[in-house]
Order: C-alpha cells, then sequence, then structure tokens
C-alpha cells in the first residue's frame, strides 16, 4: 500500500470529495486544475498497480474468496437484502482509490435522448460533457451504430476490430433483419494519455493486470499532480450542517488508529456510488433533517434501479474462438428505443412483440466474445489431469457461443436502500439495506430479449443449453437512482445542476441522480455527469 | 508440443515475477540467472539442510523439485516435452520474492511425501508412475477443492497441482494444446480474438 498516511484534515479546502471512484476522481481533478484546493476521502485502500497480475491469478485460481480479488467483505463492507430478490452489493463495487471501475466491464455507451424524457436535462445539456468524459476515459470507439444518438466528433481512439465469433453473428443477424455494430470501450485500442494498448490478458472483469481498461485511479494520481489530496482508508461517517440546515459544513471521518476527524469545506461532492450516498444522508439525519440531510422530499434512497442481465447460449459444430479477449466487440442498439418492433431480413426476421399486457421497455443486445468456459478455469477445478484433462479441455473449449444483454429496469419507488438499524458495521452505523424486486415489465423486457436471442441462435443452428430469463436473471451491478435528479424538491432530491434542493453547497456526482436508467452501462454517463456537477460547484466557489 | 523457456518466463509474466530487473518478456534475461531450484538458499524453516546460498547444490532443494516434476509427470500431457527446464524456471520465478507461497509449497510437497512413505515407503518422486498417480488419488487430490489454508489434499491441490496447471494453461504452449493461441492469464495481444481457426 502507497500513499498518504497522514490522515488529519486539511486545514483549510475548498472542495471535499467523497468517494475515489470514477466520479469523484474526475471531479477532482477537474476543480484542482481549476485552481480549487480539493480533498479526496476514501473509504477503501489504494491499490498497488504492481500487485494486479497477483489479483488476476486470484480471480482465475480456485481457493480464494472471489471478494479477496479487491478486499471486498467483511464488516466495513456489511449489508442486508430484502424483498423480493437477494442483491449481492458486494460483488457489485469495489471500495478504493480508483472504486468499481478497478474491476468493472469497460463499456462506456451514451444514454439515448428518448432515456431523458423525465429527466430535468436533455441529452444536448449532457453532450458536451459526454464528449469530454470520452476523452478523459480514452474510449475506443467507431461511428459505425445507426442507432447512437448524434455526436459531434470522432472518438479518441478507433474502435477495436470486430471478433471471429462477431462475424459469425454478423452472418445470421442479417438473415434476420438485425443489425450489429460497434461497441464504445474504455480501454486502450492503442496507447493513450499515459496508458499502453490492451495486451488481451483476457480478465478485464474482476482485474486488467496492464492498465489498459481505464479505471479511475488514473485520474486520481492526475488530480494528485494537479495539487488534490487524496486520503484513503477513511470512511465518512456522516455529514454535519450549519445552525441554518443551509450549507454542510463538514464530513466526518474514521481514520483506521481510531480516530475521528472533520474535514472542513465551503462545497462537498458525493460520489460514492449509488448505494453509499444516499447511506450517508440517511446516516446524516439531524433536528432540522429528521428523516436524512437532503431529504425533504423523501425520495433519498428511493427509486433504486439496476440493469437486469438476459442470455442465451450453447454450441455451434464450428469453432468460435472464445475467450482470448475479455470484452465484447459487437452489439445490436436496434431494440433500444422500441423493444417491440419487428425486423425483417434476407431469409425471416425477428416478429413484433404481442406478448400482453406488459411492453418491454429498453433492451441493448450483446454477442459474447468469453462464451463457455475458459480451459485454465477448467482445469483448475476439474478432477483429471494428464491427457484426460486435455481431452477434457480440447471437447469443453471451442464451439460455445453466447449473447448477452441489459434491460431496463423503470424506477419504482418501493425498490430502495434503507438503514437497517439491526446490523452495523465495524464503526457501529446501521448497514444498508437494499429492497429490490424484478417487477412485470421488468421480466417482459427480459423476455422479449430472450426471444430475440433464441431467434439469432436458431438462426445459427446452435444447440442452446442455457438461458438466462426472469427466473434466473441478476443484477448487472449499475445502482442508480437513489437521489434522484429533478425540478421539484418535493420529488427529487437534486437539481438539474447536481446541487441538493436542500442544501447549498452538497453537490451528487453519481448514477444515484439518474432518473431512469436505459439499458446502456452506466458509466460514461456517471463521468459526464460529474464533469457537469464539477462545472456548477466551480460557479459557486 | 515442446514448453520452451519462453512459455515459462509468459507464465510468469502473467503471476507478477519481476525476473532479472523486470526483463521478463524480453530474451535479455542473464544467462544463469534463472539455473537452480526454487527450494534453495534457506527455503523453509525447520530444515536441517538449507543450502549456504553459495551456489552450492542442496540435496533438499533438489529432492523438492524432483517432487514436483514427479508431479507434473503425472497432471501434465504425455505429450508435452521440455517439462523440466519449464518447471524448474517458473517455479524459481514464482518463489523468488514470495517466501510465504514458497512456504505453502514446501509444506505441500512435504505432504505429499509422508503419505507417500505410509503408503509406499519411500519419497513420492521414487515412486513409478502408476503409484505416483495412485498417491494422488488416493489422497482425493483430484476431487478436492484447492485451499491454502486447507488440510493436506487440498494445500496439495493448491500448491502442486494447480500450480502446475496455472503454470502450463497460462503459457503459450499450454493454449495451443487446447485450440488456443492466447489463454486467459496469458498477455498475447489484442489480434488474435479476430483471426478465425486454421483448420
Amino acid at each position: 500500500m502507497s500513499g498518504e498516511t497522514n490522515r488529519v484534515p486539511s486545514e483549510r479546502a475548498d472542495v471535499c470529495v467523497i468517494g475515489a471512484g470514477p466520479a469523484g476522481a474526475l471531479a477532482a481533478h477537474r476543480l484542482a486544475n481549476r485552481g480549487h484546493d480539493v480533498v479526496v476521502l476514501e473509504a477503501g485502500e489504494r491499490f498497488d498497480f504492481e500487485d494486479r497480475e497477483r489479483r488476476m491469478e486470484r480471480a482465475i485460481r480456485p481457493g480464494h474468496d472471489p471478494l479477496s480479488v479487491w478486499e471486498m467483505g467483511g464488516p466495513r463492507d456489511a449489508y442486508s437484502s430484502a424483498g423480493e430478490r437477494f442483491y449481492p452489493l458486494n460483488r457489485a463495487r469495489v471500495k478504493g482509490v480508483g472504486g468499481t471501475t478497478l474491476h468493472w466491464q469497460g463499456m462506456v455507451m451514451r444514454l439515448h435522448e428518448s432515456d431523458f424524457e423525465s429527466w430535468p436535462i436533455d441529452y444536448d445539456d449532457l453532450r458536451p460533457y459526454y464528449a469530454e468524459a470520452e476523452r478523459a476515459l480514452g474510449v475506443a470507439g467507431a461511428d459505425d451504430n445507426p442507432f447512437a444518438p448524434p455526436r459531434e466528433e470522432p472518438y479518441p481512439l478507433p474502435g477495436f476490430e470486430p471478433s471471429h465469433s462477431d462475424s459469425i453473428f454478423a452472418a445470421a443477424c442479417e438473415q434476420l433483419g438485425v443489425t450489429t455494430h460497434s461497441v464504445p470501450n474504455a480501454r486502450n485500442s492503442e496507447s493513450y494519455d499515459g496508458r499502453g494498448p490492451c495486451v488481451g490478458y483476457g480478465t478485464c472483469k474482476p482485474v486488467c493486470p496492464s492498465g489498459a481498461k481505464y479505471s479511475a485511479d488514473h485520474h486520481v494520481v492526475k488530480a494528485e499532480e494537479e495539487g488534490a489530496r487524496v486520503i484513503d482508508r477513511v470512511p465518512v461517517q456522516r455529514l454535519a450542517h450549519d445552525d441554518a440546515g443551509e450549507r454542510v459544513t463538514a464530513a466526518v471521518y474514521a481514520a483506521p488508529d481510531g480516530t475521528t476527524h472533520r474535514q472542513e469545506a465551503r462545497e462537498f461532492v458525493l460520489a460514492a456510488g449509488g448505494v453509499e450516498i444516499p447511506r450517508l444522508l440517511l446516516l446524516s439525519k439531524s433536528e432540522e433533517f429528521p428523516d436524512g440531510l437532503a431529504n425533504a422530499s423523501g425520495a433519498v434512497g428511493r427509486y433504486f434501479m439496476d440493469h437486469l442481465f438476459a442470455g442465451a447460449g450453447g454450441t455451434l459444430d464450428r469453432r468460435t474462438r472464445q475467450n482470448h479477449v475479455g470484452f465484447i466487440t459487437s452489439e445490436s442498439h436496434q431494440f433500444y428505443d422500441d423493444p417491440a418492433r419487428a425486423t425483417e431480413g434476407t431469409a425471416g426476421g425477428i416478429p413484433a412483440w404481442d406478448d400482453a399486457p406488459a411492453d418491454p421497455a429498453a433492451v441493448k443486445l450483446e454477442f459474447l466474445n468469453y462464451a463457455g468456459p475458459s480451459p485454465v478455469e477448467m482445469a483448475l477445478s476439474g478432477d483429471e489431469w494428464g491427457d484426460d484433462l486435455l481431452d477434457t479441455l480440447r471437447e469443453g473449449y471451442g464451439n460455445s457461443i453466447a449473447m448477452g444483454g441489459l434491460v431496463e429496469q423503470r424506477p419504482r419507488k418501493e425498490n430502495r436502500v434503507e438503514l437497517d438499524p439491526s446490523t452495523t458495521d465495524d464503526h457501529g452505523n446501521p448497514v444498508p439495506k437494499v429492497h429490490w424486486r424484478v417487477d412485470d415489465r421488468t421480466a417482459a423486457s427480459i423476455r422479449r430479449a430472450n426471444e430475440i436471442q433464441r431467434a439469432v441462435l436458431d438462426e445459427l443452428g446452435a444447440d442452446v443449453s442455457w438461458t438466462v430469463g426472469p427466473e434466473a436473471t441478476g443484477p448487472a451491478f449499475h445502482h442508480m437512482g437513489t437521489t434522484r435528479m429533478g425540478t421539484d424538491p418535493a420529488e427529487s432530491v437534486v437539481n438539474a445542476q447536481l446541487r441538493a434542493h436542500d442544501l447549498r453547497n452538497l453537490a451528487v456526482a453519481s448514477s444515484s441522480a439518474f432518473v431512469t436508467g436505459g439499458a446502456m452501462n452506466p458509466t460514461l454517463t456517471i463521468a459526464a455527469l460529474a464533469l457537469k456537477a464539477s462545472e456548477h460547484v466551480d460557479e459557486r466557489l | 508440443m515442446e514448453l520452451s523457456r519462453r512459455d515459462a518466463l509468459a507464465a510468469l509474466a502473467a503471476s507478477s515475477v519481476a525476473v532479472g530487473g523486470g526483463a521478463v518478456l524480453t530474451t535479455d534475461v542473464e544467462e544463469g540467472a534463472l539455473d537452480g531450484t526454487p527450494f534453495g538458499g534457506g527455503a523453509s524453516s525447520g530444515d536441517d539442510e538449507r543450502a549456504s546460498g553459495d551456489g552450492e547444490a542442496d540435496p533438499l532443494a533438489e529432492d523438492r523439485l524432483a517432487t514436483l516434476l514427479a508431479v507434473a509427470d503425472v497432471v501434465y500431457p504425455s505429450g508435452v516435452s521440455g517439462v523440466e527446464e519449464f518447471v524448474r524456471t517458473y517455479a524459481l520465478g514464482r518463489t523468488a520474492d514470495r517466501p510465504e507461497h514458497r512456504e505453502g509449497m514446501v509444506d505441500a510437497l512435504a505432504a505429499l511425501d509422508e503419505h507417500a512413505r505410509s503408503w509406499h515407503d519411500a519419497a513420492f518422486r521414487d515412486l513409478d508412475a502408476e503409484t505416483r498417480e495412485s498417491v494422488l488419488d488416493q489422497m482425493a487430490v483430484d476431487a478436492t477443492n484447492p485451499d491454502p489454508e486447507g488440510a493436506d489434499p487440498e494445500r496439495v491441490r493448491f500448491y502442486v497441482v494447480n500450480e502446475l496447471l496455472y503454470a502450463l494453461y497460462t503459457s503459450p504452449t499450454g493454449g495451443e494444446l487446447v485450440g488456443l493461441e492466447n489463454p486467459q492469464g496469458h498477455p498475447g495481444g489484442a489480434d488474435s480474438y479476430r483471426r478465425g481457426p486454421r483448420e
């Protein structure tokens, strides 16, 4: 572990950023670059880059708790899950400098214009920030997606070329009238911003040992180079406010030596993700804010959303060349804005959705490059060796094919993060309790994704061996909606400038501000919102 | 298929071992830098015959390497050659700056030997091929879950069998055996995924 060991507060700070993931790192970098004194408080540790291969080995080799790859779990990270679906929260996040981008997949799409219908900002408001975010993260992409929203300039890096299996899918999709296209990746296709190109370890999620995949520790270092101070292993316990209840005055944090400190600042930026942000606000209740800080609306923690996974796969009677890389190079966004639509190709098509009563919400389809098990993982968990093992590996590897996809979950008030007073963390604070269920419309969206996936796999002649539908689905680990943005302080937590309605110096840079989640991976929008929030913080300073 | 020194160095690169001043992937690793055995030079605690570290051959260290190679003989496919140099190079690199890992390997090899002696009155490395395999079977190493903190079979699986399998199947040659030239865990570039099958 490297970095600063002095964990006493800075005497004078313009901005205190809570959380050193992508939102916090970009905000800290931007505000430090503008000449402000910035302190970043991070609950997790600062990981040594040199340890990444060892973390990769922990991920590949059985015999370790998967959470240990990024040191998650234990009393610090205790949580409860309620509701119809268990929510595996600690698999869904990383605490540390770099945050969840340390283990993310690195898929970075813009939301569509239609996604902003119930937001107080529209696509055009966010468009310049999207472009900035793409430059910051180093997005590799190609301008071949007919369904993508308008963009003003090419991607910073050339896109990754399609895989061999993409070409297998493309032929079948053409026959069904399904359009495939490239995928924007926060992953270097060539050297960019001091990081080298992808070298193909094939373990992107949960560890990129080369650093070609963007992770936010990169911008933490850049923020420090601009003068920001980053303190790790200091979970913030609560926020304090002034007597008038108008301004946050300090972030109270715990240090590893058992001491507690107060970091004062003129502005505060919450960037701790869609679960810890509402939790911190709820923990910060006071006489003036009896239901939690910035929670006059009662919406803090409410409207929790995730994306749901839908998928299907099997085998072909030909080699599919999977598991060379750990990322995706083709998708179809054809069913995003109009998931019920029919298609017509050269040899049939996808029928229109007619499974009333529920209409599907947005669907994003993925063509996987890592279908089926990887040989090394099979070898390490098998019960054979020698020639028998090799025969099994040869039989098990080579012909797998699979599609995945994300579907949208619309905001519902009863899906929520609240405090669980019956369970406390290592500092005696109630843990977050996640209430989450899959509603009928989301289930319909998953069935629609399955229907299209099945049609494509049938067209390929695949022997379909698995389907993840509404019963087996799971969350994509995108925590959204818990401090929603809006114009009405009675209905929302932050305004269109990402500032809390109730407090004049409290900004939120997170997917927690999303009003709806669409079906696109959220991090590019998180980055864009963080840059926008930073602009407004800068204006106020 | 021939396992090469380059395979071992590539597999080491995938496990974050800096050898020869970080020159792992280059061909200019100092001649002799990876000679010796992984278990020489003060291998483990309670070891009465530890080497002085001055380059003298250490019988116990050589024995441990021989045991590791005897396991490789069982768990590696029969069609691979060059195993001795591959395993020696890999294991040496793996243990050079990871004393805890080396301890784990040494202890697991000792546990394996103990079982071999109790059942067959001989060190594992001195058993014939069929008997070696039967010892692993009798310990149920094939059916057990690897666990670095576990009982003997679990540690033998983790520190010996899976150590060897991880080395092989994250190397380019190990990948080729199965049909992919860039196996998971090996930084084999971002081109091979685009190529179709050779046949």
